[in-house]
């Protein structure tokens, strides 16, 4: 085939041969006529654009409003399906999205900025923490996690929520992506916070099992979790006691 | 529908399809083609949005186009075309969450992708709204057959499934298995490397079918004349 027979965008064969109405230039013929001033044609082009901007914005604006509530509902369902990932869901029984505090900027937790805690109870009796936590030395930038501390200071579990690291390498960090089983990610569960000394990879002298190859990954997610828990640990109590929506910053004083 | 606009409508399909293949063709629009296209699901998914986005918004320029001034065309263009896309852009985040988070940044870029533009450009702003939005239709649908290939390429070579993902839009769908659980997986196919390697062989098999098809045309007497290339 020569170059000749591709349509580029600029000289379009197809305009010969399409269907009837064709028009040159987008233009329709009493378009052509009559010549207009250049002021004149200024204030027809300004007005038609801002009407076309006017009728699509509204078109926006519908769609956003329909979608609205689905688009609360799912991110909503999407944060509670995470949260049962490292907390069950049958282990509380309160709102547990509502049922929180805001923590300060705490370096332990490596976010820069505030960072919201959520209380899991069971009637009245304190279940779990949970909240994110961030590692800011992946092999390619930070690695966010979702941590559930429970109340008897044993850890829940820890999940990887978003990452960069280099996939089928160091994404075994992520369940999803994670071939082993049980899942690497898995041997958080059941810790005792109490011993945050070990909380690096067995090659660091840590308690935690890595893949030979793939060490950076791992070592900054245990390293995370283990500075974070024992920052939250100590406090746990206290923050059980605050009011919901209180501000933590006094337990961290 | 008489025997003659029934040829030109089979003409732009012909040509969104093959001749003038968005992806091996006319090579527009790859920067999405080549980010998502590491698993079947995800290069289909965005396809689709594409093509809805083509039909849609060559229909509807061409159905406006008697009264866009020509001088302020193109900023009339983009804001038809982004407010479609904003508008599936909302869509997929309400009624297909988990494939929102995964296609991301992709979808609003949708409006970036200059084969858009260009079929507005070069046809929908000439013809009449069933031909553009058929036109838009067919080259996005060009566009979707060659990254379903390399999504399917990609996936298959590089972990050994297909459909891997499929759950986020039927749920409890299983991916297949297709090489497995002992199959050791082949890196380079899904890092964005493995997408230039096998797009450059999906040109490379295009142009020697085309090839092929020009030296045997003498030798076949029956075969329609190509009136372009005479």
């Amino acid at each position: 085939m020569s170059d000749a027979e591709r349509d580029t965008p600029a000289t379009p064969p197809a305009a010969d041969q399409a269907p009837a109405e064709a028009v040159p230039n987008g233009l329709a013929p009493h378009e052509l006529t009559p010549p207009a001033s250049a002021a004149g044609t200024a204030a027809r082009s300004a007005l038609l654009l801002g009407t076309f901007t006017l009728i699509f914005t509204a078109l926006m604006a519908l769609t956003f409003e329909a979608t609205r509530e689905p688009i609360r509902a799912s991110v909503e369902a999407r944060r509670l399906e995470l949260i049962a990932q490292v907390l069950p869901q049958g282990d509380y029984d309160n709102a547990l999205l509502t049922d929180i505090v805001q923590l300060p900027t705490l370096p332990a937790l490596g976010i820069a900025g505030p960072v919201t805690l959520h209380r899991a109870r069971r009637g009245a009796d304190p279940v779990a923490l949970v909240f994110e936590a961030q590692a800011p030395d992946g092999y390619s930038g930070t690695i966010r996690l979702l941590i559930a501390l429970r109340a008897d200071g044993t850890l829940g579990g820890v999940r990887v929520v978003a990452h960069k690291e280099t996939p089928g390498l160091g994404d075994y960090i992520d369940p999803a992506k994670d071939r082993a089983a049980p899942k690497w990610i898995a041997q958080f569960a059941g810790r005792d916070t109490a011993q945050a000394d070990n909380w690096t990879v067995r090659k660091d002298g840590g308690d935690f099992a890595y893949m030979t190859g793939a060490t950076i990954s791992p070592r900054a997610v245990v390293r995370a979790a283990g500075r974070a828990v024992a920052a939250i640990a100590p406090a746990r109590e206290a923050l059980f006691g605050l009011p919901t929506g209180a501000s933590a910053g006094e337990v961290f004083k | 529908m008489n025997l003659e606009e029934r040829t030109a409508y089979g003409d732009i399909g012909r040509k969104g399809l093959w001749e003038n293949n968005t992806a091996l063709v006319q090579l527009l629009g790859l920067c999405p083609l080549l980010a998502v296209s590491n698993t079947l699901v995800n290069a289909v998914s965005l396809a689709l949005a594409t093509v809805l986005v083509m039909a849609l918004a060559s229909g509807a320029v061409a159905a406006l186009r008697t009264l866009i001034p020509y001088e302020i065309r193109i900023p009339v263009f983009i804001l038809i075309i982004a407010a479609l896309v904003t508008c599936l852009d909302l869509a997929f985040n309400a009624w297909l969450h988990e494939l929102y988070l995964v296609l991301g940044i992709f979808i609003p870029l949708i409006v970036t992708n200059c084969i858009v533009l260009a079929r507005v450009e070069a046809f929908a702003a000439k013809n009449s709204p069933l031909a553009a939005a058929w036109d838009g239709a067919a080259m996005g649908v060009g566009l979707l057959w060659v990254l379903a290939l390399l999504g399917g390429a990609r996936e298959l070579i590089g972990a050994g499934t297909l459909f891997s993902g499929i759950d986020m839009i039927i749920p409890g769908a299983q991916a297949l298995k297709v090489l497995g659980d002992d199959y050791p997986g082949l890196l380079i196919a899904i890092l964005p490397p493995g997408a230039f390697i096998l797009l450059g062989l999906l040109i490379a098999a295009r142009n020697a079918w085309v090839a092929r098809a020009a030296a045997a045309r003498p030798a076949a007497p029956h075969a329609p004349v190509d009136t372009a290339s005479a």
